[in-house]
Parts: structure tokens; sequence; C-alpha cells
């Protein structure tokens, strides 16, 4: 036996290693346990970071104090911004990471982290003692003990690969699955499901004619996603951009008796948002072709990872109707794709602190929570690792809103709704997606990672420094005028008059007038950065809606600030229908507005519940 | 910042004086916006009754009233709380609420009143049950009133006009989430035009409210006529009972008289008005001159003539005061030899022969004033369908106005995520009626259209 662990964090992925980051670095003991020390932090799927909505949970990572942001930021070979013709809400960083390097590189941060062990080790089960969890025991018989345990299990409990009509045990291609774990949160009441995803196979580059191929390359500036990051240097790579046609849509419809999704051989329910190849083939038929990126898992491996075309139909249907693609007529396989079934458990029986409702001292993340994606998972990583800290420090779990962030509106929705197919975040599933965007994650996050001590202090004072140069900019734009006289300012801004003159801000306001416009009429603009420049035009040309969008904020906070006790009695009170109790005592809510979001809850509930929380 | 909310705080129909209640934090502003005392709002001491005049923006008196505030904490719901307790009466009651509502009140939502009292902790346990409690009766009685099935259509309507929305902000929320190679290229006029549509129909819908209220709170049918027709006599007959005092000398019926009946599923406020002439009774005369004045404020007059003698100065006066559009010229005495010109009646199109005395042809009377409100209905123009609730009708104009405001930002280049929270804030409206719209619906509508996804 074991002693000495502050938290023990069972899963080395992307969610793991953002917890055991976060509890080591809030100064509690902690032990992160992996199948695999050759695979932590390992990109199962696609070799990128961020993307729409997830690059803004990257930015809340890191505006937390994650490391995610700062581990793409070092191993990055592209970055784009995307949705940049859309408005600065919804514009989102990706990259493409060298996979190895990214992989490294966490294994390096987290073996050099002071107060984290990092094990190899395969757990079977739970060591429970008066209804709280008290430490885990590995197949090898070693018993951990530590008065918090985080579950991020990723893909292995159970886990099945899928390709064609063949299936396995593993967890990933390769590699073993874990067993036991379900079996014993079963029988410790815990409600369990299934669910399914897949992934494309892995190209080998030597075979795949570039020159034929339509190049995409990033950014001429690449935008690092962490504020510590000071730029991007190393040089960048392109991905390409090929397509299926009607004849890869023949051959996989001809494969599609072999497929173990149409031969109902899979039960886990898969993401809708991340289709399989024959999937989208068969649900949208009319469409004569779909688009591939080639996207080069590094700067020295030799694989492709072709996105678009993900699937689990039998090997040599795969390279069929991969060789029907342009550029990739004599491609060659290196790894086959496949889909994989694992065990998941409901989110609904989670607290939005993460912590388990069944099992005090037990916290959740990742993909056992239902969710996909790497972000996803590193976020909920990141608030689990927080919160279990916090327990041990006998200090109360911190709770983000729908209203503060997409980490927030991600966790609220699991713990309210549950998950019935993989979670992936949209934005819009962000009520107040105007307010929750990249370039502001750091207001919004920032003063609870210092809170909880995970800013250093010189990041710390960056971003303060950063809130007084917009404060600064804010006034220069509210007090600096341009008189109606200035008519060399005028011609220069394209006006033809201005009855009183007119602040800048009030320029600014004009759809035509962008802040760079404005240069000219005071110096001290172009003495802020880009970010904080950029921020200052959104606030202002945006304001009326920012505005309309923070009231919005101010209804909602309302309701979120009537809590509801954890032991409140919902059979007590007479007026609930029998359904309406039910999924009250399902979710147990905890504050008047997140029992309002839970489906079937009427507002008639919501009405009776008020008035008996007064008791 | 929580909004101001206002609803009338005495049921409607009922009653000599009829309450309008604000609550919020502008509530005394509101007040100041729109009434005028001998006291400004402002100085106005807490929990104490001042005369005043309501006036509209453009000066016009609606009502004679007594204004009270109740500063906060001191209050019912705990901010600052309004009354303002006019005449009673549907006509005078619906013009204050619409002043309120004008300088940007806003319509409160059943029992939001308590709701705030609770929030602010101004209710203890044993009233706000008693509050719920009213308001689930109230709300079970009205859910048992006979326009269920125009109610239906109305829900049936605003849920196209929902699923047009939801498609539209699927189509938008698509273009956001996802490349434009997976979803192609957005065509904004398209997306508008159904948009631009909706905007104007919902506005005729919100319009439909005035014919809903008749359904709702019943319409005002006057009884008008020279002395001694049979005015009261007529009233009694429809009523079948005896109320108003009928005395052969003329100009008995000092006052008006009002009676509350349903006439085939129609609630109807019948008022029998002073018998109309010109005299030197000062009395007489303030009689006559509040006939005039709810001549011209009734839904329907029931101008009531002597069949069975030649028409008089009297009755070419009371006639002058009827709006033939709005009027049913019921020839009385039908039991008697008729010796009336009826051709002097040529102006008023719908007439109809009684005998009150003896109850003769009150059938047609009822089918007639029926045909009148159903006619009224149809010519709306929106199809039978009527809002016939204050709150659905404010979801509209909500709506109305959200759709409004991407016409203009989408003019303006507003970028799309900007465009779809003016369509979620339309469908958020009417989810008032139809319920909410999740995320997760929008999301469905997406990838059942798409092919979205690596």
């Amino acid at each position: 036996m074991v002693e000495g662990y502050k938290v023990i964090v069972v899963g080395a992925g992307h969610a793991g290693c953002e917890a055991a980051l976060a509890v080591a670095r809030m100064g509690c003991r902690a032990l992160l346990l992996t199948l695999n020390l050759d695979a932590v932090a390992q990109m199962s799927c696609n070799p990128a970071i961020g993307g729409l909505a997830k690059g803004h949970l990257v930015r809340e990572i890191d505006a937390l104090g994650g490391e995610m942001a700062r581990n793409i930021d070092a191993t990055g070979i592209q970055f784009r911004v995307l949705n940049t013709k859309k408005g600065p809400a919804v514009r989102a960083s990706r990259a493409q990471a060298d996979r190895d390097l990214y992989r490294a590189r966490m294994k390096r941060v987290i073996e050099d982290q002071s107060g984290l062990d990092l094990k190899q080790a395969q757990v079977v089960s739970l060591v429970v003692e008066g209804g709280r969890v008290v430490g885990v025991e590995t197949r090898d018989g070693l018993r951990f003990m530590a008065p918090a345990v985080i579950l991020t299990t990723g893909t292995f409990m159970r886990g099945l690969i899928h390709v064609g009509l063949c299936h396995y045990p593993g967890g990933r291609a390769g590699e073993p699955p874990s067993e036991g774990l379900t079996d014993q949160l079963r029988t410790l009441g815990f409600s369990v499901g299934r669910l399914k995803t897949g992934t494309p196979p892995r190209l080998d580059a030597a075979t795949i004619d570039f020159s034929k191929l339509e190049e995409q390359p990033g950014d001429l500036c690449p935008k690092p996603f962490s504020a510590d990051t000071l730029s991007i240097d190393r040089p960048q790579v392109a991905c390409h951009i090929t397509y299926t046609n009607e004849r890869t849509h023949e051959v996989i419809r001809q494969g599609l008796d072999r497929s173990p999704l149409y031969s109902g051989i899979i039960e886990g329910v898969g993401p809708r948002y991340c289709p399989s190849i024959e999937d989208k083939v068969v649900r949208f038929p009319e469409k004569d072709h779909h688009q591939v990126f080639l996207e080069p898992e590094g700067l020295t491996s030799g694989e492709v990872y072709p996105n678009g075309v993900s699937t689990s139909l039998p090997v040599d249907v795969q390279l069929a109707y991969l060789r029907t693609m342009k550029g990739l007529e004599r491609v060659e396989i290196m790894r086959p794709g496949y889909a994989i079934e694992y065990d998941y458990v409901d989110p609904i029986q989670l607290l939005p602190s993460l912590e388990t409702k069944l099992l005090r001292g037990l916290y959740h993340a990742g993909q056992i929570n239902g969710t996909s994606g790497y972000e996803e998972a590193a976020g909920q990583g990141l608030l689990a690792g927080i919160n279990a800290a916090l327990q041990v420090k006998k200090r109360k779990p911190v709770v983000i809103g729908r209203d503060q962030a997409y980490l927030g509106v991600l966790i609220d929705d699991l713990v309210s709704l549950g998950a019935k197919e993989p979670y992936r975040m949209f934005t819009s599933r962000a009520e107040y997606r105007l307010l929750l965007r990249e370039d502001n994650a750091d207001q919004r996050l920032s003063p609870l990672g210092r809170e909880v001590g995970l800013l250093t202090d010189e990041r710390w004072q960056g971003f303060t420094s950063k809130l007084s140069n917009l404060e600064r900019g804010k006034h220069c734009l509210q007090t600096k005028r341009i008189s109606p006289g200035n008519y060399n300012a005028l011609a220069r801004l394209g006006l033809q008059n201005l009855k009183n003159g007119a602040s800048l801000e009030e320029l600014l306001r004009r759809p035509e007038i962008g802040i760079g416009d404005l240069d000219f009429l005071d110096v001290e603009l172009t003495s802020f950065s880009q970010e904080v420049r950029s921020e200052l035009e959104t606030e202002v040309k945006y304001a009326g809606y920012i505005r309309r969008q923070r009231e919005q904020v101010e209804r909602f906070r309302r309701l979120e600030s009537m809590e509801i006790p954890v032991d409140f009695d919902y059979d007590a009170i007479n007026g609930f229908s029998a359904e309406v109790r039910e999924k009250l005592k399902r979710v147990v809510p905890r504050t008047i507005g997140q029992a309002g979001r839970i489906p079937g809850v009427t507002p008639a509930a919501i009405a009776i519940l008020t008035v008996f929380l007064r008791r | 910042m929580l909004d101001t909310i206002v609803a009338p705080a005495t049921p409607p129909g009922e009653g000599g004086v009829g309450i309008i209640r604000l609550s919020g934090p502008q509530a005394v502003d509101f007040l100041g916006a729109v009434f005028r005392g001998k006291v400004n709002v402002n100085t106005m001491e807490s929990h104490k009754l001042y005369l005043g005049r309501l006036l509209t923006p453009n000066e016009e008196r609606v009502d004679n009233v007594l204004a009270v505030i109740m500063r906060s904490p001191r209050s019912y719901t705990g901010e600052d709380v309004v009354e303002v307790h006019c005449h009673g009466g549907l006509q005078i009651l619906r013009s204050v609420l619409d002043l309120f509502l004008n300088v940007g009140a806003r319509m409160a939502g059943p029992g939001e009143f308590t709701q705030r009292a609770f929030l602010n902790g101004r209710l203890d346990l044993a009233q706000a049950e008693a509050v719920i409690e009213v308001i689930r009766a109230r709300s079970e009685r009205a859910s048992r009133v006979a326009l269920d099935q125009l109610d239906g259509h109305l829900s049936s309507e605003i849920y196209k006009f929902s699923a047009q929305l939801k498609q539209s902000l699927a189509l938008l929320e698509a273009h956001i989430d996802f490349p434009d190679d997976e979803v192609g290229t957005l065509d904004l006029p398209h997306l508008l035009a159904p948009l631009q549509q909706i905007s104007l129909q919902l506005e005729v819908l919100a319009g439909s409210f005035d014919v809903g209220r008749v359904l709702r709170e019943g319409v005002n049918v006057l009884i008008l006529g020279r002395p001694n027709v049979g005015k009261s006599s007529l009233m009694n007959a429809i009523l079948g009972e005896s109320r108003a005092i009928v005395n052969e000398l003329a100009g008995t019926t000092r006052d008006t008289l009002e009676e509350q009946l349903v006439l085939a599923g129609f609630p109807v406020r019948l008022v029998d008005a002073a018998g109309v002439r010109d005299t030197d009774d000062p009395v007489e005369q303030e009689g006559v001159r509040r006939a005039r004045e709810k001549a011209t404020a009734a839904d329907l007059v029931l101008m009531v003539v002597d069949g069975s003698c030649p028409l008089t100065d009297q009755d070419m006066l009371a006639l002058e005061l009827c709006q033939p559009d709005r009027t049913l010229v019921v020839v009385n005495k039908s039991d008697q030899a008729q010796s009336c010109e009826l051709k002097l009646l040529a102006g008023f199109p719908c007439q109809v022969a009684v005998s009150a005395k003896y109850k003769l042809g009150l059938d047609d009377l009822s089918a007639a004033i029926l045909e009148f409100f159903e006619s009224d209905i149809i010519s709306s123009g929106s199809e039978g369908v009527v809002v016939t609730e204050r709150r659905h009708r404010e979801a509209l104009l909500l709506a109305g106005a959200a759709l409004k405001q991407l016409m203009v930002s989408a003019t303006e280049l507003a970028p799309l995520e900007c465009l779809a929270t003016d369509l979620r804030e339309a469908l958020s409206a009417l989810g008032l009626i139809t319920g909410e719209t999740t995320p997760d619906e929008i999301l469905d509508q997406i990838f059942s259209q798409f092919c979205v996804g690596k």
C-alpha cells in the first residue's frame, strides 16, 4: 500500500494530464497513472488542436492556468485562424500538431513538475470506504491511497475495436483495453452506457502525389494560443486538399455489407457531427463529393492523416476507396481506420464540480463523461483537477457558469442533460456567445485561475497590464474628438460632414471604419498590442449587441444565484407531477436556473420550487 | 438590471375602479412620463395617494386617476412599485396599460409579481403558496373557456412561424459552426426573405389582439335611443330578468346600467344609456353627454327606434351618434302597427325588428349581434386566428421587433453571430407561447440537413 498522495489521476490523456498538473501546481501531491508511458497526451485521432468553439476552449484552459495552449504553441506546425470572414465572437484558432513532439513535450512537463509522480499501471478497481473513494488498486495488486481520485479513462474502458466484420478488445489501435473498472462502477450504482467513435486510416506520405493537389498553407503570422507564448517561430508546413468522387462512393456502397455499422454489429451511439465516410455516403446520396484534408502527422513522421474519411469498413475497401481519389491513386495505408466502442458513465450523475454524486472524492473527466475532443477533455480535466485539489484543501469547489465560458456551457450541459451521444462543443450551444470570445478568455477566467493558484506572478502582471491598456484605450476612444471643421481628417476617413463632430468611438461604430483608420487621429492608439486594439474595436462595433447579451446574463444570474440545497426533499412537495419529480431527483440541480434547463421541468414546477426554497 | 413589469391588478370587466400595477427600477420614471398632478412624481411621498391625469404622448387625457408610489423595499415586490387607480371598465384599463407599455414597461408574466416578491424576500411561505394557488386556480378556470379552439389555431399558426425561424436559425448556425466547404455558401437574401414576411405577419397577428380581446374580455354593446322607445325593456328582454327600472315616464333611466352576459359563447357587456334628447334638466344633460361618449367607445351600438310611430328629431339626434358599420338598428314594438319610415334609416344596413314587451324577434337579434362579431373576426385578415391573450400579443410584438432589428443589422452587414442573436431572441419570444427552443434542436436540424463534420 502506497500512501502520501492527495489526488490520483487514472489515465494520462488530455484530461488526465491537465488534471494532474493542476493538482500538483496547486500544491497537492499527485499521482498520474497510465496504461502506457509512451502514450502520454496521445492524439488518438487527428493531429490538431483547436477549431471552431474548440479554439475558445483552449484559450479558456490557458486563461485558467492549464497546459494545453502552451503545449500546442511549442509543438504546432501550422497555425490558422478560422472564420475570419465571420464576426469576432466566432473566430477561432486551430493548429496542426507534430504528434510526437506534442506527446513528448507534455510528458516532459509532467516529469518536471514537482509534486507529481507519473507511473505506468493498469487500475482495475477503486478502493471505497464509507461512501467515499480512498484509493485505487492496480492489476499487479498494488494499492495507491488518496482522498480523491479522478477517472479520465478515454476510450479504454471495455474498448472494442471494429475493422470491417472483425472486432477485438483494445483501448486504441495497438493498445489493450482497461477491464474491470466499469463492472465495479456498475456495482456501485453508476449508470454506464456505450458510445462509439471512429478514426480514418493513416497514409504513407511517400505514396501520395502532392503535386496534383491543392495546397492549404497556414497563416502568415501564426497567432499563439497561450498568453505565455510571445511568438511562433517554427517554420510552418502545408496541408493538402483532395475530394471523394462518384467512384469513391460506389466503392463504399459496394462494401457496406461488410460494414459493422450497417450490419448491426456496433451497438454504441456515434457522433452525428463526426460521421464516418460510409455514413456520409448513405445519408447524403445527393452529394457527389466530400472534401478531404490531408494533414501531416509531424515534421519527421511519414504518416498522413486524411481528415474526412473516418471509417470502419474492411481494410481492402478502405484501400480501394482511397485510391479512387486524386493524388491518392497509388496510396498505401500504414495503419487502418477503425471504429471503437467504449463504456462511458452518464454525466448526469455528476455535480457541476465534476465530482460524482454517488461517491465522494471521485471525479470524472473527458470521454468517460460522453464527450469527444481533446479540448473538451482537457477543459474538464483541468476543472476536475482544480476541484479535487480544493476538496483536499477543504475549500469550496469552483463552478463555472454558462455566462462565463464555453467550459461552463459544456459542464452545465453534461450535468443537466446527460449525454446520449458523444458531445462536442459548438458555438451555437452558448447562449451568450457574443461575450464568450477567444480574445477575452483571460478577462473571463484569469481571476479565477489566479485565485486557485494556477497563474504565476508574471502571467498575472501581463494580464493586469492588458486590463489597464484596455481601459486606457477605451478612454482614448471616448474622449478624443474630431471637430466638424477638421476637413482634412474627414476627407481621409471618407466622410462628408459631421454636424457636431464625433468622438473616435462614434466614428468606430461606422461599419466602414476600422480602428486602424483612426491611428492618425491619436498616436496613443498605435501604442497598444494588436490584441488590445482588436478587442477595443469589437467592444465598440458590437456595443449594442454586447449590451443586450449582458442584460440577458443579468437575468440569467438572478436565477443562477438561487441555490437549491443538495439534500432538498423533492418528495415533500405535492405540487410536482411524477415526471418532474423524477427528473429533479435524478439531476439534483444546484440552482433554480439549472433546474429550469432540465428538459421536462415546467415553468410551473419552477415557480413551486421557488416558493418552497424559502422554507 | 431587471426590467420593469406592468399588469392589471384587478380582474377585467368588474368593479368601478381598476388598478394597474408596475414594479421595477423604472416604475417611477414610467409614471412620471404619463402622469400629471400637482406634485412631481419624484417628490411624491411613498404610500400616499395623489390625484392627477394620465396623458398620452400627444397630451390627450386618458383618465383622471389616483397614483401611489411604494418605494423599495417597502412594497409588495420589494422593488419600486407604482399603482394607478383608474376608472373601471375594459376600455380605460386597456388604454392605461398601453400607455405604460409604450413608455417601456414589459407585460408581466403570470405570477411574476409574486416571483419578484419572493426573490426579494418580501413574501413568507404561507402568503406565497396562497398566491400561487390563486394563479393556478385562475389559469385552470381560464383554460376551460370555450375559446380553446381559437387558441389552438393561434398556436398552430405560431408553430409555423417558429418552425420557419428554427429552420433559418439552423441555416445561420450551420454557417457559423461549420466551414463553407461543408455547408455551401450562405445566400443571405434568401435566408432573410421569409423572415421579412414573418415579421409582417407577426404584426398582423398582434393586431388581431383587439379582435381577440372581444372574445376574451367581452364586447361593449350599447343600447341607445331617444327616451321611451323601450331600451330598458329591450335590455331586460335580452337579460331575461328585470334589472333596469322601467317606467312609462320619459327620462326615467337616469344613468347607464351595465350587465354581463354570454351570448352564444361570446362574453357581452350590455350597457343601457340614458335616453338621448335635448333637455334643460342638468342631470339629463350629463346622462346624454355620457351616452355620446359611450357610443364612440362601444364595439356595437343597438340603436333602438319605435316602429309604431314616425321617427322624431330625437331619433335622428341619436342616430347621428352612431357609426353605421358599428350599429344595429333595433326596430322595437313590432307587435304594434308599424308606421316608421324605414327609408330614413337606409344608411344603416343592419336592422332587426323586435318586440321587447312580448319577447318577439329576440333570436333574430342575437343572431344579428353574433354575425356582427363573427364578421369582425373574419375581416381581421388572420383567417380566424386571433390573439386573445395580452401576453401573447406582447410575445408577438417582441418577436417582430427582434426580426426587424435583424433586418436592420443585416443591411449594416453585421456578422452572422449578431444576426443569430436577433433570431434567437425572436424565437425565444415565440417560445413564451410554443415553449423554448433548445440548442440541441437547432443542432438536430443542422445534422439532418447538412453533411457536416470530419
